[in-house]
């Protein structure tokens, strides 16, 4: 690539286009390769990652099965005023929308979906679905309203038009304990199942509880690993990195033999006579089990960071404030501790977000009051089949994990993430 | 934390003997419930915690039932063999897939790193819950849930950032001088990626692959979601057996399972001492 000059003065490339063009050229071929070395797992990181959980959380504001069921009914019920009864086509049209047989599979769809506005539609629209296929002719409006008077009701039908629109932000409403009152306005739910307002606090100090309790625990051992001769704390790192590599699975379970009733710590605190062979104390099914198996499950991830911060701070440091003077105490907040910040931060902020999004061992030895809000993710996904709530619920979750993640960006840096 | 010195006044020596014994304490807690359950596993009673016999050390409290449990029941037998043929494959892909991209990735003219790194990583930061719903959805539409492909392709996204993570790392301290020189020689790029790079970063990608083999060996929440009966993994069965009827058979599985965790680590061990002899090599 022997650059010529030729006479107008540029510096050119062998083949004639001038040094800075061939240069862009180099740059951008490089760029490029690069990028291209990591197209293939992008693209299936994008294609069965990133899409099916984009897909999932579209299904939080996805509410069709009520245009779908009934969708002259839904037509003329956006003309509706919206005062007092409607009027006879709107009766005579959902009698012919819930008679007409090709729509047999979609009605149950669309009560169902009516059931999340108002607790009840599901079994008035089975009950009218039953025997408006019996009135043969008009006035529809006296045959419904003879089926349930609740037919005759305004509200009734303002609930039909709310749910005739195919997306919806309800499902958000609900994940935090608010609804849409029949005429649109936003209102508490009833003190009754107000419960996920509630989880998601439980959720967060839960986290916050585990994330200190880790700094509590993984601080000293972290100092005393960093400042050990490194033969010894290689060989006491193996307490941190067993439990590290060993299966969540199996610490939740050996947590459920240690804490049970009739457990191992219970036997202790018996046989020495601590606690009376009655009156065993409960640790597990219950917030103190979860607590302490997640904080255990958790603690490596904090040790690990916290170490590798301690371990680049001279150990002259601590030794020049001492000879300046200083107390160890003094010593030790003035010079010790400001130095290991970074690592503090990186590490909770790390164990914060797995102990948001833990499922497996709140599910087990959670018990009732131990349960988190990724427990009532799973709840409304596999049993209550309500998707749209489990996808807003799922949805508010990753949010406030992608806020946490791009504030670890922020302050470590994803690249800087460092395993074992 | 050296030994005490000499100047070292009353308070002083207290806070020393306090502070490594608040140590001892911390580790105990870290690793007693893995060493509990060791014993337990070959205790001849049904029961989870230690019989008077036990403590006595005498040889008939104890026993080999649980184990035999194991070789004799057919589900956990098969869900082993699932675990390997999943985790295996899953391994295979995530470390192909990772460590071409980790290539990529560590090229100082690599456009948008952080964004793509930032996406790259993501499976290992969304909650589980939300992969495993989302996956669930997403398989089911396709016709992979229940399936081994579906499973694999799962826990293939899961063990990727791993991978991505421990070969970047490694890539960092590599001489880019050597691939020059390896061109200049005549060498094609694939020559270059398997006779010099690849030889140089296998400790990263090996560690990177035992990563991605835990992950997978030890994931429940999406095989709870997308594994039908025939894929049940160990995990899965374990989350059957402990949610159902918690016997000392899980026990058993939980020591076997603590053995490997054993090797792994003495692998990944080797490993880095041997990434840091490499290390050395190199001029950097």
């Amino acid at each position: 690539m022997a650059a010529i000059t030729e006479n107008d003065g540029l510096m050119r490339a062998a083949d004639g286009t001038p040094l800075k063009q061939a240069l862009a050229r180099a740059t951008r071929m490089n760029k490029a390769r690069a990028f291209l070395l990591t197209t293939p797992l992008l693209a299936f990181i994008l294609v069965t990652f990133i899409l099916p959980i984009g897909m999932m959380l579209f299904r939080s504001i996805e509410a069709p099965e009520v245009s779908e069921a009934f969708p002259k009914t839904v037509a003329i019920l956006e003309q509706w005023d919206g005062v007092g009864q409607p009027s006879e086509e709107i009766y005579a049209s959902l009698a012919a929308e819930m008679a007409d047989p090709e729509n047999r599979f979609k009605l149950g769809k669309a009560g169902t979906r009516l059931n999340y506005i108002e607790s009840g539609f599901r079994s008035l629209m089975n009950k009218t679905v039953r025997r408006i296929k019996r009135v043969d002719a008009g006035p529809y409006k006296e045959a419904f309203i003879k089926i349930d008077k609740r037919w005759g009701e305004t509200d009734t039908w303002k609930i039909i038009r709310l749910a005739g629109d195919p997306y919806t932000y309800r499902a958000y409403l609900n994940a935090l304990d608010l609804t849409q009152a029949p005429d649109g306005n936003i209102v508490a739910q009833p003190e009754i199942k107000q419960i996920y307002v509630t989880l998601f606090e439980r959720t967060i100090f839960v986290s916050i509880g585990v994330t200190i309790a880790c700094i509590a625990l993984a601080y000293p051992i972290s100092y005393l690993l960093a400042t050990l001769p490194s033969g010894t704390s290689n060989l006491l790192m193996i307490f941190v990195l067993l439990p590290f590599w060993t299966s969540l699975l199996v610490r939740t379970t050996s947590w459920i033999v240690l804490l049970q009733t009739n457990g191992v710590i219970n036997d202790i605190l018996v046989s020495l006579g601590i606690v009376g062979t009655d009156d065993r104390i409960q640790m597990i099914y219950n917030m103190t089990g979860t607590f302490i198996a997640m904080t255990h499950i958790l603690l490596p991830f904090m040790v690990l960071p916290l170490y590798s911060v301690m371990k680049t701070i001279p150990r002259d440091h601590m030794r020049a404030a001492r000879s300046l003077g200083a107390n160890p105490a003094i010593a030790f907040g003035r010079i010790y501790l400001p130095q290991t910040i970074p690592g503090v931060g990186a590490g909770s902020i790390l164990v914060f977000i797995l102990a948001i999004g833990y499922y497996i061992t709140p599910a087990l030895v959670g018990g009732q009051d131990g349960q988190l809000i990724s427990n009532i993710i799973e709840y409304h996904m596999k049993k209550s089949l309500n998707w749209s709530l489990a996808a807003a619920l799922g949805g508010i979750l990753l949010a406030g994990v992608l806020a946490l993640y791009w504030l670890y960006n922020r302050i470590v840096g994803i690249s800087n993430m460092k395993l074992g | 934390m050296a030994a005490l010195p000499s100047y070292a006044g009353p308070l002083e020596r207290f806070w020393y003997y306090a502070f490594r014994v608040l140590c001892g304490s911390i580790f105990l807690f870290l690793i007693a419930p893995i060493i509990v359950m060791i014993p337990l596993s070959f205790n001849a009673e049904p029961y989870f915690t230690f019989t008077p016999e036990m403590l006595a050390l005498k040889p008939e409290a104890f026993s080999m039932r649980w184990y035999q449990d194991i070789l004799d029941n057919e589900q956990w037998l098969h869900s082993m063999k699932n675990s390997f043929i999943v985790g295996a494959a899953a391994t295979f892909l995530a470390t192909s897939l990772g460590t071409i991209a980790a290539l990529g990735l560590s090229r100082s003219d690599m456009p948008y790193r952080t964004l793509i790194m930032g996406l790259l990583l993501s499976p290992m930061i969304v909650p589980l819950i939300i992969t495993a719903a989302g996956l669930f959805f997403f398989y089911s539409s396709i016709g992979l849930a229940q399936t081994y492909t579906g499973l694999i392709l799962a826990h293939t996204a899961l063990g990727t950032p791993f991978v991505v993570i421990t070969v970047t790392a490694t890539l960092s301290g590599f001489d880019r001088n050597l691939i020059r020189a390896s061109s200049s020689l005549g060498a094609s790029p694939q020559r270059t990626f398997f006779k010099v790079i690849l030889p140089l970063i296998s400790p990263g990608v090996i560690s990177g692959g035992l990563f991605a083999f835990v992950t997978s060996f030890d994931e429940v929440v999406v095989a709870l979601f997308l594994a039908g009966f025939e894929q049940r993994t160990v995990p899965r069965q374990m989350w059957a057996g402990i949610r159902e009827q918690i016997s000392p058979t899980i026990l058993a599985v939980a020591t076997i399972l603590v053995g490997i965790s054993i090797l792994l680590l003495a692998t990944m061990e080797v490993l880095r001492r041997r990434s840091e002899r490499l290390r050395g090599l190199s001029p950097n």
